[in-house]
């Protein structure tokens, strides 16, 4: 308990430029992707012009989409290859629980978020070990949202990438049935950023060291005197420095 | 009738018909089956050195639009071959046989031409109760199905029954239908659509009959050149559905304008179709110009993906009207509301926490040189 004295902290960069461009790229397509798919199941009406070759509101709608829907892809693939180069806190190995250390700290970390006990386990500076964990969840969401956006897209494109979807089709019955799901899935999408958004004000509220701004610069916070040696192997998996307490 | 192995030109000159009679036939057929009327020396030497070939059309859990379809056929001529040139051996609505005098012809056409003659399915095979929900003559059709399809020359399956299911495969498909690609293990030439197109179809059969091969298929068996387009790539409407105009209920003023009928749940977007091309009754119309939405007649499921008035299907386990945006909606309200909650509690759990921490926070007036960094 340190009251009197004011903690000094270290600067942490935590996630590098690839990470931080990857985050704002993938959330603005998402954004995008969303209320262009929603206007897509459900157009409002609007006409601005008397004559159907006068306006294209609907189709420069599915362009957006589709060009959004590109983006995405791009970025997705990028951030995945990062998972192999980038540095430890962008690894693969943060995003799936494999070690015993990872599963007490999913648990730690849902006592904090729903039980709100007090925060003083030990956290990882990087994504904490259920953050990981959503997030490689959500991945496998996005490898679906892709895989069927791209397979309704091959029937009006002639691009190579959309044909390799169209294997897809035939799981679901049909078009109609791939974009259903494709329209279903939209929600995770709408949940997942409500939440995440939520969850990384909460953190930073409650651990109070830079969570929300670190995917602006880069930077976490971690107090000097709670600070174990930042561990630099590609195991780090272990935590490397324990969180604030009090 | 001529001789079972005359070809076509001994048939029609045995019927009076000239040569250039012929050759106009020939045209009509060249252009049918999409090789052209720079493939007519191919088609006039097909039909005047290969025997007719014989053809069995066979008759399940089906309504016979797929016939009446058929027999609507805008190129006359060509239907003609069908019925006055081929030899349809045993088909259970047009042939003059009954009884056991039809099973005998059908008998002999597989006998006598085994790996020759075409096989034609209308219908899907009921698989429940060992079958029992379609017989004829005391066998089961899958009894019927399995021995038809072994010497056959080539299969294809009229229709959505035969190629899907139709409607009475679906949910909860009481007498297990199943479409016949999944019952014999060879290729099957789907032909769906309920029915499918009269000159579709027609020029499926000439296609096999000119070329003796099976026209290219996709990846769910279907001629690439009559369903690799969706009916919304070249319907008349799509000016309307760029452009945002959109039907918004069935008497409005867009109605009468003729704009697109996306909204009233129109299939055309992701349904594969020659509809918007080829049209029906001789080119006359389709559903969409006559103002009502593509239901996707030709597509798996159909039936199964309704209401036909709306874009999207219910979702399933979650009663009638459930739009997936209605749960999706209500889980979104649900969740704000608990974030919202989870910040109210935050705050008073937390309160002595945050305030300690407040309380050891650092004043900028308190900070000696170098403070900070
Ligand atoms: C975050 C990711 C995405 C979301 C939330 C999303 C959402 C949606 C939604 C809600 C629809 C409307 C479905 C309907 O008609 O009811 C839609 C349609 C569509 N999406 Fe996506 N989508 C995403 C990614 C993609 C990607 C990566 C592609 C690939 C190019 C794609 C291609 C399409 C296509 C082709 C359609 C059909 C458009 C049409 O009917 O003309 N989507 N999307
Ligand atoms: C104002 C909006 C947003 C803010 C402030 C924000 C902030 C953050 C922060 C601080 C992290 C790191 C969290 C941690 O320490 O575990 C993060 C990670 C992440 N966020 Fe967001 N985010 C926002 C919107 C979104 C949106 C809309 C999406 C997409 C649906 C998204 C997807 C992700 C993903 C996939 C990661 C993991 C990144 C990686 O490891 O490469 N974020 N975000
Ligand atoms: S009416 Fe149907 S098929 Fe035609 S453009 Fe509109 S949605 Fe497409
Ligand atoms: S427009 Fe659609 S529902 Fe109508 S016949 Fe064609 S494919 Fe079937």
């Amino acid at each position: 308990m340190i009251e009197a004295a004011a903690p000094t902290y270290f600067r942490l960069y935590v996630w590098e430029r690839p990470v931080r461009a990857f985050h704002w790229v993938n959330a603005t397509a998402v954004l995008a992707l969303a209320i262009t798919g929603f206007v897509i199941g459900n157009p409002f009406r609007m006409a601005y012009a008397a004559e159907a070759y006068q306006q294209n509101w609907f189709g420069t709608v599915r362009f957006v989409h589709f060009a959004a829907g590109w983006i995405f892809l791009v970025a997705f693939v990028a951030r995945i290859y990062w998972g192999f180069v980038g540095d430890q806190y962008a690894r693969w190995r943060h995003y799936i629980p494999h070690t015993r250390w990872q599963w007490r700290e999913i648990v730690e970390v849902l006592r904090i978020d729903i039980f709100q006990t007090k925060v003083s386990g030990e956290f990882s500076s990087g994504h904490n070990a259920l953050a990981g964990l959503t997030y490689s969840v959500s991945f496998l969401v996005y490898a679906f949202q892709i895989a069927t956006g791209f397979a309704l897209y091959a029937s009006m494109s002639d691009a190579w990438v959309p044909s390799l979807f169209v294997w897809v089709v035939p799981l679901f019955g049909g078009d109609a049935g791939v974009r259903f799901w494709h329209h279903a899935a939209m929600w995770f999408f709408i949940l997942f950023t409500m939440i995440h958004v939520y969850l990384v004000f909460y953190h930073d509220y409650v651990e109070g060291r830079g969570t929300t701004s670190s995917m602006v610069g880069g930077w976490k916070f971690a107090r000097v005197d709670t600070l174990t040696a930042p561990d630099q192997s590609d195991e780090a998996c272990e935590p490397d420095e324990p969180a604030e307490s009090g | 009738m001529a001789k079972p192995d005359a070809s076509i030109w001994r048939l029609m000159e045995s019927k009076g018909y000239s040569r250039r009679e012929f050759v106009h036939f020939c045209r009509f057929a060249a252009i049918t089956a999409g090789v052209g009327v720079a493939g007519l020396p191919r088609v006039v030497e097909a039909f005047q050195s290969r025997p007719r070939p014989p053809v069995v059309w066979l008759h399940f859990q089906e309504c016979t639009c797929c016939s009446e379809s058929f027999i609507r056929s805008s190129h006359p001529v060509v239907a003609d071959v069908l019925f006055d040139y081929l030899s349809l051996d045993y088909t259970e609505t047009l042939q003059a046989a009954a009884g056991h005098q039809a099973e005998a012809a059908l008998h002999d056409t597989m006998r006598n031409h085994p790996g020759e003659y075409i096989l034609l399915v209308e219908g899907s095979v009921p698989l429940g109760n060992d079958g029992v929900y379609c017989t004829i003559g005391g066998r089961t059709a899958q009894d019927i199905l399995a021995e038809a399809a072994e010497d056959a020359a080539a299969v294809i399956a009229w229709g959505s029954c035969a190629s899907n299911g139709c409607v009475q495969n679906a949910s909860p498909n009481p007498t297990g239908a199943t479409p016949i690609h999944k019952l014999i293990g060879r290729p099957v030439i789907n032909v769906p659509g309920c029915p499918p197109i009269a000159d579709v179809m027609t020029a499926v059969v000439t296609h096999l009959l000119v070329m003796g091969s099976m026209p290219e298929l996709d990846n769910r068996g279907r001629p690439r050149e009559f369903y690799g387009k969706r009916v919304h790539d070249t319907c008349y409407r799509r000016p309307f559905y760029d452009a945002g105009l959109f039907v918004e209920s069935w008497d409005d003023e867009g109605a009468r304008e003729g704009y697109c009928l996306y909204k009233m749940g129109c299939r055309g977007p992701v349904t594969y179709n020659a509809c918007s091309v080829t049209r029906w009754n001789e080119g006359t119309s389709y559903p969409i110009q006559s103002g009502h939405g593509c239901i996707g007649c030709s597509e798996d499921d159909f039936w199964d993906n309704g209401p036909f008035y709306r874009h999207l299907p219910d979702v399933p386990g979650f009663g009638i009207e459930s739009t997936a945006d209605k749960v999706g909606a209500a889980a979104a309200v649900a969740a704000g509301a608990g974030l919202a909650l989870h910040a109210i509690v935050t705050n008073v759990r937390k309160q002595s926490e945050i305030h300690k921490r407040i309380a050891g926070s650092v004043q900028e007036t308190e900070i000696g040189e170098g403070g900070d960094d």
